[in-house]
């Protein structure tokens, strides 16, 4: 998302304003904040097709994460690649997907990302470099780790940011493949969002080290932990880790604190946590932050965040109709694409 | 047993993969050979052999000990413009990756509507008969066979073993290649240069008209050695070498029980929900069911692991005199 474009409103930027702020242009930062609510607003919808009955499968939200999502792919170029996870809308619209094809998908429509084929789960959109969620907890760390193979082999450029929850890093692929990365030195980063959860078992019950970012350290690479809830400080922590990884000098470590407001899934009763831990979290809600922070350094006005609100609103309004209207799959089609009809 | 010229050269089924990987490494950069000890060491069979010397350590890559880290890396690799081959060690061993190569390989494909593939190869060593006891000798293939969006191919021979493993590299999706380690040092005529053998084609490696037997890999041996036996004694089998399991060739089957009226199976995995339980239900689940004149004979590994004492070992799989009291009993009537 790295933008040319020179600043407009906020030409003079304070030395001690959030890196965010002092990096990207105000066109990029403001596209940063629609994704944000886009997200929001994109989770809000699904999970009000899902009472409405509009879906067919579960659904894992990950309403409060937005700043992980958008913070960790603000510093990344389209043909950078993404692995995401079962809670991964975020990630999918924040590495820019378009939201009617992710509600055909919803919907199993032949429309959508995978034709109906995979649901939320599975949404993969290649053409924008992200390589797909992954119903397995960890299924997609060794997959990244590949794709930054194929990025040093071939020369690409490319940087892969393999996204994971806290619960994968109790994994054996995760434990793996961080060892790989680290002794091939692959241009790759892991993104660990700890939401402090693995459904319902929380961090301190299901990991010995206090913190996930030092297991960094057993394989030999920089770890760090930020707010995951703020998108400057997720962003500078990619933004430092991928640029290490373009120079050649191999993998990273980020854990993104955050909070995932909603439960693990729809048949989650929340009776892991209690009220006053999701309340504290609620005042920690990335997006009213982060749009408080680029009024307060003069790149949007509280119009512009009012229009940013209400516009990802209509959008999501139309995504939605639109992937309702959209065609069933064929069901003689059942079976196509188990296999490639040609020969690639 | 080979369609090649009499006076083409001779190989070992293992000099015959490492030459096919040879071709691919020198002639596609996008391939890679990923597995553990398959550099300097040459691979624990010596398939890979000194090919780390020819193409580097880059291309030629030893892995930790970490196979579903590694597999899963193999499958990222695939989806993202490289041609892995992957080498489990053993095959046993792919028990610890089944997650990247189920989960993952098989169906990456189809979940995502058909937005990428996974052109992936691997290879199992597989199979008894080295004395390396339960964890080491497995015949899993069938475990493999039972995942759509897999191929799933065990050569019988060198030629083959070559011309399945270019196929594979030809292909857009997962090929799973099951090798016998017995086979390894096996000798056969393999044809120069780069050449393809179908996927998902059986090969009849003896015409017969009394009786079929339908034979994998190592068995494919044990079932021609019978069959010359059997032909001594008047009854005259023809041996198919299935070659591929997944998609499994319907048609060469089928012909062949509509000719014979009689079906043995001989594959080395576990008897049960194996490979002769599909090739024997193919059989009467279509109309060649009504050119049998016996029941089919299903002969496949026991009811138990395999076990280390050789004699205990030997009875574990089907050998060559099950076959013929099999054949025998099925061509005289007597069951």
């Amino acid at each position: 998302m790295a933008d040319e474009t020179l600043p407009t409103t906020h030409e003079k930027v304070e030395a001690n304003a959030p890196f965010a702020i002092r990096t990207y242009s105000p066109a990029v930062l403001k596209e940063a904040l629609r994704k944000m609510y886009l997200i929001r607003k994109f989770e809000e919808g699904a999970e009000d097709s899902y009472t409405r009955g509009l879906i067919h499968g579960t659904m894992h939200l990950c309403i409060g994460q937005e700043a992980s999502s958008v913070g960790t792919c603000l510093p990344l170029e389209e043909d950078d690649k993404i692995t995401s996870t079962h809670r991964g809308h975020g990630h999918c619209i924040a590495k820019g997907a378009e939201v009617a094809k992710m509600f055909a998908e919803f919907f199993g429509k032949e429309s959508g990302y995978c034709r109906g084929r995979g649901g939320s789960m599975h949404i993969a959109d290649p053409s924008k470099g992200n390589l797909g969620a992954n119903g397995i907890v960890g299924g997609g760390i060794p997959i990244a780790v590949g794709a930054a193979l194929t990025a040093k082999r071939l020369a690409t450029g490319n940087v892969v940011v393999c996204l994971f929850g806290d619960g994968a890093n109790n994994e054996g692929a995760f434990h793996e493949s961080l060892n790989m990365a680290a002794i091939w030195k692959l241009p790759v980063v892991f993104v660990c969002e700890n939401n402090q959860y693995g459904m319902s078992t929380s961090i301190h019950r299901s990991t010995a080290v206090k913190s996930i970012a030092v297991r960094a350290e057993s394989y030999a690479m920089p770890g760090v932990s930020v707010d995951g809830n703020d998108v400057s400080a997720v962003s500078e922590a990619v933004h430092d880790a991928v640029e290490r990884a373009r120079r050649g000098e191999g993998p990273s470590l980020i854990e993104s604190l955050t909070y995932r407001l909603r439960g693990h899934s729809k048949s989650d009763r929340n009776r892991y946590r209690d009220k006053e831990e999701i309340a504290e979290w609620q005042a920690l809600d990335p997006i009213p932050r982060f749009a408080a922070s680029l009024m307060e350094h003069g790149v949007l006005s509280e119009t512009e965040v009012a229009e940013l609100d209400t516009d990802t609103d209509r959008e999501i309004a139309e995504a939605i109709e639109l992937a309702r209207a959209a065609p069933d799959p064929d069901v003689a089609e059942l079976t196509r694409d188990v296999y490639t009809a040609r020969r690639a | 047993m080979s369609e090649v010229a009499s006076g083409a050269r001779e190989l070992s089924y293992a000099e015959a993969i490492r030459e096919a990987m040879d071709i691919a490494l020198g002639s596609d950069e996008r391939v890679v050979l990923m597995g553990e000890d398959i550099g300097v060491y040459g691979g624990a069979f010596q398939v890979t052999g000194d090919l780390v010397h020819k193409y580097g350590e880059e291309r030629v890559i030893d892995t930790p000990i970490s196979e579903l880290g590694g597999a899963g890396v193999a499958v990222g690799a695939a989806m993202t413009g490289l041609r892995p081959i992957f080498e489990f060690q053993f095959s046993d061993f792919a028990t610890l990756a089944m997650e990247q190569i189920v989960n993952q390989a098989a169906k990456v494909r189809y979940m995502l509507g058909g937005a990428l593939s996974v052109p992936v190869v691997m290879r199992f060593p597989a199979g008894s008969g080295t004395g390396a006891a339960a964890q080491h000798s497995q015949s899993i293939e069938a475990w493999l066979g039972h995942v759509p969006g897999l191929k799933v191919v065990q050569p019988s021979t060198p030629e083959d073993a070559k011309g399945l493993l270019l196929a594979a590299l030809e292909d857009a999706d997962p090929v799973m290649i099951f090798e016998h380690k017995v086979l390894y040092k096996m000798k056969g005529p393999v044809p120069e240069g780069h050449y393809t053998t179908p996927i998902g084609k059986a090969a009849t490696r003896r015409e017969g008209e009394d009786l079929t037997i339908v034979a994998t890999s190592l068995m494919v041996h044990k079932a021609m050695s019978a069959a010359e036996t059997l032909a001594e004694e008047g009854i005259d089998a023809e041996v198919i070498d299935l070659r591929t399991i997944r998609p499994m060739d319907r048609d060469t089957v089928l012909d062949s029980v509509r000719k014979t009226g009689r079906l043995v199976c001989v594959y080395e995995g576990v008897k049960t929900l194996g490979v002769g339980a599909e090739v024997s239900a193919m059989v009467a689940e279509s109309d060649a069911f009504d050119f049998l004149d016996a029941p089919i004979v299903r002969l496949g590994g026991a009811e138990c692991p395999i076990p280390y004492n050789p004699e205990l070992e030997k009875a574990a799989v089907p050998q060559v005199p099950d076959i013929l009291e099999a054949s025998r009993a099925i061509a005289q009537g007597r069951v």
